[in-house]
């Protein structure tokens, strides 16, 4: 991408929310949180100012498998960066005495979510879902997180951020000869560790109420999709775009636009390695939350119907422009690229991408449909008072 | 990159940065119309109006509208201030007469009465719900009483009253005032072709007739006080700081926002060592923000209840010694940096530049490169910093605290 200025890094690290012993749920964003507080010659002070100086936009953040570490930067300052972040990744200093900061960090993030009722209904939609591990909230609880030592940081620390299972994903004004020998340099000598287990424990539930004295209530609906990886994954992701995507989509249409029922509503496909999910959102006046949710159930179960030619050419056409303006994006690019490898174990161009794409028509996204038609639905509702879901959703 | 620029005779400007390399293209209209330019019996409408201009004109229905911009796979959508709303979309360069036809189109709206009473519920869905998230509607409250009877003070959603109450007609009569073309800046960025856009705009909004729209500007009396807002649904407690600081038209603005980063950004600032990385806060900051004919500094803090009162004594102590302990060479060094590094990693897209180039024009009838900012970013020096620090004093200000407290008490 060198019509740009900037380079971006996503690093996947395999130490996501499944990997966590159950009694300590919270660890990887726990552990996170201090592997940046200082690593390799740099304490606390010293990486955040040096990140500060390279001018470098940094975020991170706690998925069900991993913990994504995100740079973006001017260019020229890309190895200094990847210098910096090898000592997060292999040499942080997890201070003793920044333990109990650190903690409060981690309270203060699971107290904010209480105050958040929109996030707050998707954390326990998700959590209804899938069955344990994969629907664990990336916070964590507050129990938990108080239970949390040292040693256990250490320790999972020692099993989690690792090289097997690692991504590494760059994209911007970058070379690749040179890339490759600076980050060889940096982590070629990482030694392996063998990679845990993962235990299924299912935890269906239909529907769950949550009282909370607010003036919305906002409403969670998820049901079973395809993962990323599946054949059929342009399919099931063109199905939920004529839900939603641009305005012009079904549940902005018939749930706001003609009806006034709601400022928010979507619907988004997710995906897990071996699994995906659609899930909903509706936030509305508990008045008119049984409308909202009846409506928008209702538009879920049309989808069964099929989709039209229309409504597919216009989702087409916002991929496509999609596409093309995250090549405006360093950022953007390098996420996309490391997601990619860790679900396909390679990198789609976009002209595979857009292929893909084209292929795609009303009559096979509707043949999908109606061998996987949307139902058993998992509703969580948040709210003063409880909605009356209609049987046989489950 | 190349700044163009053309007006049309009855007032509406055209401004483009041409970037002939760049993918994409991002439209916009700005529009000098927002919350100060509303009454009482209109709070909100500015708001309002933004929503009801994707209804429908006598050409489009609503459907039509979205479903149009969709076809192009345009991101687009509209905001709405206390100074100016924005509406705009980014397309593939070949979209370029569409939307801009379309932008142009939806900005000469129909106002259907139907439509407008469907939509005044979609409004007051949006006014319930920020009221059921952070800060629980204290941001309004504590700029009102900040900024008095100064327009500043309006809220930009207006209230359930306020909206349920509006008539049409009196929204159809704010359009026709402030929708005038000398109103309206139409902006450019990225892969433009500035020729065509001319003639879109001429054939579209030439016929616009104009009609004098001023916009009465005064003088700020800012206020100081301490409040505290009882709200039993808060988990956390929520803090909110208004206090003076340059206005668009001042240079000191650039000093302002290094002093800003230096003393508040949300991270490697003095108030992120101090309270985000002990964990006594969850969220802490200090920004600048300018209006045409006032500029503020606003403090945000949210933390546990139990921790609040200390930290809002912190803080206090923070601000109040900027005086004692001015701003080091170091610490600009590291906040020019980073300041600039925003400045170009944002403006990689045209998006991203369609803001500042119809911002900066709407604003100040001003164009500015990237260039420029970042030299005018590098040109500050600690003594500027420290004169603008001793000017506005972050300490007066007016502050409101909301949460589960029914008292808090006032730093000192």
């Amino acid at each position: 991408m060198d019509w740009l200025e900037s380079a971006a890094f996503t690093i996947l690290v395999p130490a996501g929310s499944i990997h966590e012993p159950p009694s300590r749920c919270g660890l990887s964003g726990f552990t996170c949180e201090m592997v940046l507080r200082g690593a390799g010659e740099r304490d606390s002070r010293q990486f955040i100012n040096d990140l500060d100086c390279l001018g470098v936009e940094r975020n991170e953040a706690v998925g069900e498998a991993h913990t994504r570490f995100g740079s973006a930067m001017l260019a020229d300052n890309l190895p200094e960066t990847l210098g910096i972040f090898r000592d997060v990744l292999r040499h942080p200093r997890l201070p003793t005495e920044q333990l109990e900061a650190g903690r409060q960090v981690m309270i203060q993030e699971l107290r904010a979510v209480e105050d958040e009722p929109a996030q707050k209904v998707m954390l326990h939609l998700r959590e209804r879902h899938y069955p344990d591990p994969w629907g664990r909230p990336s916070q964590g609880n507050f129990q938990a997180i108080e239970a949390v030592s040292l040693d256990d940081i250490r320790a999972y620390f020692q099993s989690a951020y690792q090289p097997q299972g690692t991504i590494l994903g760059v994209a911007g004004q970058v070379d690749w000869e040179p890339l490759k020998e600076t980050v060889g340099e940096l982590l070629g000598d990482w030694a392996p560790r063998p990679c845990p287990d993962i235990v299924e424990t299912p935890r269906a539930s239909a529907y769950t109420h949550l009282d909370y004295d607010s003036n919305q209530t906002h409403i969670g609906i998820a049901y079973r999709s395809v993962p990323y990886r599946s054949d059929d994954y342009f399919l099931a992701w063109g199905a939920v775009g004529v839900l939603s995507g641009g305005m012009s989509a079904r549940l902005f249409t018939e749930v706001r636009e003609r009806r006034g029922l709601c400022y928010s509503v979507y619907a988004t496909h997710h995906t897990l390695r071996d699994r995906g999910s659609v899930f909903c959102y509706a936030g509305t006046s508990a008045e008119r939350a049984q409308e909202t949710l009846d409506v928008t159930l209702g538009e879920l179960r049309r989808l069964a119907a099929g989709v039209e030619e229309q409504e597919l050419d216009r989702l087409k056409a916002r991929i496509k422009s999609a596409l093309i303006m995250q090549q405006e994006s360093s950022s953007s690019r390098s996420a996309a690229i490391a997601r990619d490898w860790f679900h396909l174990g390679r990198v789609r161009s976009l002209d595979e991408i857009n292929q893909l794409i084209d292929e795609l028509t009303a009559e096979r996204i509707n043949a999908y449909l109606r061998q996987n038609p949307p139902g058993e639905f998992t509703v969580v509702t948040l709210g003063p008072q409880e909605l009356e879901v209609p049987l046989g959703v489950s | 990159m190349e700044f163009l620029k053309h007006v049309l005779p009855n007032g509406l400007e055209i401004v483009a940065e041409r970037n002939p390399k760049a993918y994409s293209t991002a439209l916009g209209f700005f529009v000098r119309a927002g919350a100060r330019d509303e009454t009482d019996e209109l709070a909100g409408v500015s708001h309002f109006l933004e929503h009801m201009m994707f209804k429908g004109t006598p050409t489009r229905t609503a459907d039509d509208v979205n479903r149009e911009f969709d076809e192009m796979g345009a991101a687009y959508n509209a905001f709405t201030s206390e100074e100016h709303t924005v509406y705009y979309a980014a397309v593939l360069p070949e979209y370029q007469v569409h939307a801009s036809e379309l932008l142009a189109d939806i900005l000469r709206p129909s106002l259907r009465l139907e439509d407008f009473e469907m939509e005044k519920q979609v409004i007051l869905e949006e006014i319930r719900m920020y009221e059921d998230q952070p800060p629980f509607g204290a941001d309004e409250k504590c700029r009102a009483l900040y900024f008095g009877e100064h327009p500043l003070a309006r809220s930009v959603l207006g209230t359930v009253e306020s909206i349920s109450a509006l008539p049409v007609d009196a929204m159809r009569d704010y359009f026709d005032r402030r929708y005038s073309p000398q109103n309206l800046v139409l902006a450019a960025a990225g892969c433009v072709d500035f020729d065509r856009l001319v003639a879109t705009a001429q054939s579209m909004c030439g016929h616009w007739s104009p009609n004098a729209a001023p916009r009465k500007s005064v003088p700020a009396i800012p206020a100081k006080g301490f409040h505290v807002e009882p709200k039993a649904l808060a988990t956390q407690q929520y803090v909110i700081g208004f206090s003076p600081g340059p206005g668009c038209l001042d240079d000191d603005r650039f000093a302002a926002k290094l002093l800003a980063t230096v003393i508040g950004d949300d991270t490697g600032s003095r108030v992120y060592w101090d309270l985000i990385d002990t964990g006594m806060a969850e969220q802490a900051s200090l920004g600048h923000y300018e209006y045409d004919d006032a500029g503020v500094f606003m403090t945000y803090l949210s933390c546990a209840p139990e921790f609040a009162a200390e930290n809002l004594q912190h803080l206090h102590d923070l601000l109040a010694n900027v005086g004692q302990d001015p701003v080091s060479e170091e610490e600009l060094a590291q906040a020019k940096n980073k300041v600039s590094s925003r400045v170009v990693l944002g403006s990689e897209r045209p998006q991203g530049r369609l803001f500042v180039v119809g911002g900066d024009w709407v604003q100040r009838g001003e164009y500015r490169s990237v260039r420029a900012d970042l030299d005018a970013v590098s040109a500050v020096t600690v003594e500027q910093v420290a004169a603008v620090a001793a000017k506005y004093p972050l300490t007066d200000a007016t502050v409101m605290t909301i949460g589960s407290l029914a008292e808090v008490s006032r730093p000192s």
